[in-house]
């Protein structure tokens, strides 16, 4: 288990960056307080509960987060923020969060509205025996599927998720394309997400799914996009970076690729994020700090589309990671 | 700035641009080629980056090998990948001096008897 979110931001915040480029602080470095956008992504953080437990997990997710997860209250609440927006996009995440008992009636609640939905899936829940019919629930509803896969081969693969994710991950991929993901069909769209498995940033994400593509090809997987997100520094990658020594050489590196044009873009900007108790965040990232939006007492359950609009951003030194290089985001690079 | 108590620094890496001080013009031209040689072409950027990898163990520059080893991972290679790159450098380097083995058999067969 992670450091509580308090100590991870204390963590951050200690390091030794006065001689950086801002003094290591984003709010120097923007400039401005970020502002937000027309909102256009409703992203719901369904839990922590998870099949897997991967070591970069920014969420520290895992089989035994039984508690921090949405219920059937909470859900009815985004579904009424959701009709006071006009959001376009419903982006599911976790956690795992097919495995949120409301996950199913929250798919087709946002299938009537006409919302596109993003399942962000592990791959390896659509393998679990009570998870048998769950590929072909997603088809018949037009899910899209943002599925983690760190790498095209098996030992990144496996180093980052755990040993035999790699077999997993292509028997799933497999199952998807049988349902008609990841072929160019419109209402099945199959993206991969791929995070650096080490201390080092993504590469070129158009050069990467060229080549992920013909690689994938030879394991008899094909797929329609292929995003490449940086890792935040923050919970178990947070740990990770700590423990192996590359923590400061990584913040250093975030710090040193800062890319004021991928400002514009961040996700922040667009995007509202619930937790699983209906507190509201600009991102998931800062979820999981536990940094609230900047709208005091207000939660999902009193959500009001205006005061939202009329925010300024909450950032931190983490916010690095999402404007580093050619940026990050959960659609990928920005710039 | 080094303390020149040793003939190669870390922070020579980060401080390369730097030798544009010297000659602007010819760096300007030198740093321009380079950063196009990396673009994606007939080859792609992590091929590339493969390649300047084993260039960099034949060539022995500890900065090429920290900044190349750095960027193939970045670039999508692994473990794996990497080290069967040096070994083709290595493969190269060793059959380089082996193949010369053929003009000292030449001389030696022509001296002998």
């Amino acid at each position: 288990m992670s450091r509580p979110p308090r100590a991870q931001r204390a963590r951050l915040a200690a390091l030794p960056l006065d001689d950086a480029p801002h003094g290591g602080s984003f709010a120097a470095a923007a400039g401005a307080p970020l502002r937000p956008a027309a909102l256009e992504i409703f992203q719901i953080n369904l839990g922590k509960l998870c099949n897997m437990t991967c070591r970069h997990c920014h969420v520290d997710a895992g089989p035994d987060k039984t508690v921090e997860n949405m219920d059937a209250r909470t859900v009815d609440a985004c579904l009424a923020a959701l009709d006071k927006t006009s959001a376009g996009t419903v982006d599911l995440t976790g956690g795992a969060p097919e495995l949120n008992a409301n996950f199913r009636r929250l798919v087709d609640e946002c299938g009537k509205r006409g919302k596109r939905v993003i399942d962000r899936c592990n791959l390896t829940v659509l393998l679990l025996e009570r998870e048998k019919d769950l590929a072909g629930f997603l088809a018949d509803r037009g899910v899209e599927i943002a599925a983690s896969l760190p790498h095209p081969r098996r030992r990144a693969t496996d180093a980052q998720r755990g040993d035999g994710t790699w077999e997993k991950s292509l028997r799933a991929l497999r199952l998807l394309n049988e349902r008609g993901y990841g072929r160019g069909a419109a209402g099945k769209v199959l993206t991969l997400i791929s995070n650096p498995v080490g201390a080092f940033l993504p590469g070129d994400q158009g050069s990467l799914e060229r080549e992920w593509k013909t690689a994938l090809a030879g394991e008899g997987v094909s797929f329609d996009r292929l995003l490449c997100i940086a890792n935040m520094p923050i919970a178990r990658y947070l740990d990770w970076l700590e423990e192996s020594g590359n923590l400061a050489e990584y913040m250093r590196l975030l710090l040193d690729a800062y890319n004021p044009g991928t400002l514009d873009g961040l996700m922040c900007r667009d995007t509202l994020s619930v937790s699983w108790n209906g507190a509201l965040y600009d991102c998931d990232f800062n979820q999981m700090l536990e940094l609230p939006a900047a709208v005091p007492g207000m939660t999902i359950f009193d959500f009001d589309p205006a005061r939202w609009a009329d925010r300024d951003i909450v950032t931190a030194r983490h916010c690095y990671g999402c404007a580093a290089g050619s940026g990050s985001s959960c659609g990928g690079q920005l710039a | 700035m080094s303390n020149h108590e040793h003939y190669y620094d870390k922070a020579h890496l980060k401080g390369f641009g730097d030798i544009g001080k010297g000659a602007p013009r010819l760096a300007e031209k030198f740093f321009d080629y380079y950063s196009e040689v990396f673009k994606a072409g007939a080859l792609t950027v992590r091929e590339k980056s493969l390649i300047a990898l084993a260039v960099a163990h034949a060539v022995q520059c500890p900065y090429c090998i920290d900044a190349y080893s750095a960027d193939a991972l970045k670039q999508g290679s692994d473990l794996e990948q990497m080290t069967e790159a040096v070994h083709v450098a290595c493969a190269i380097r060793g059959g380089a001096s082996l193949v010369h083995g053929m003009q000292m058999k030449e001389h030696a067969e022509k001296a002998s008897m």
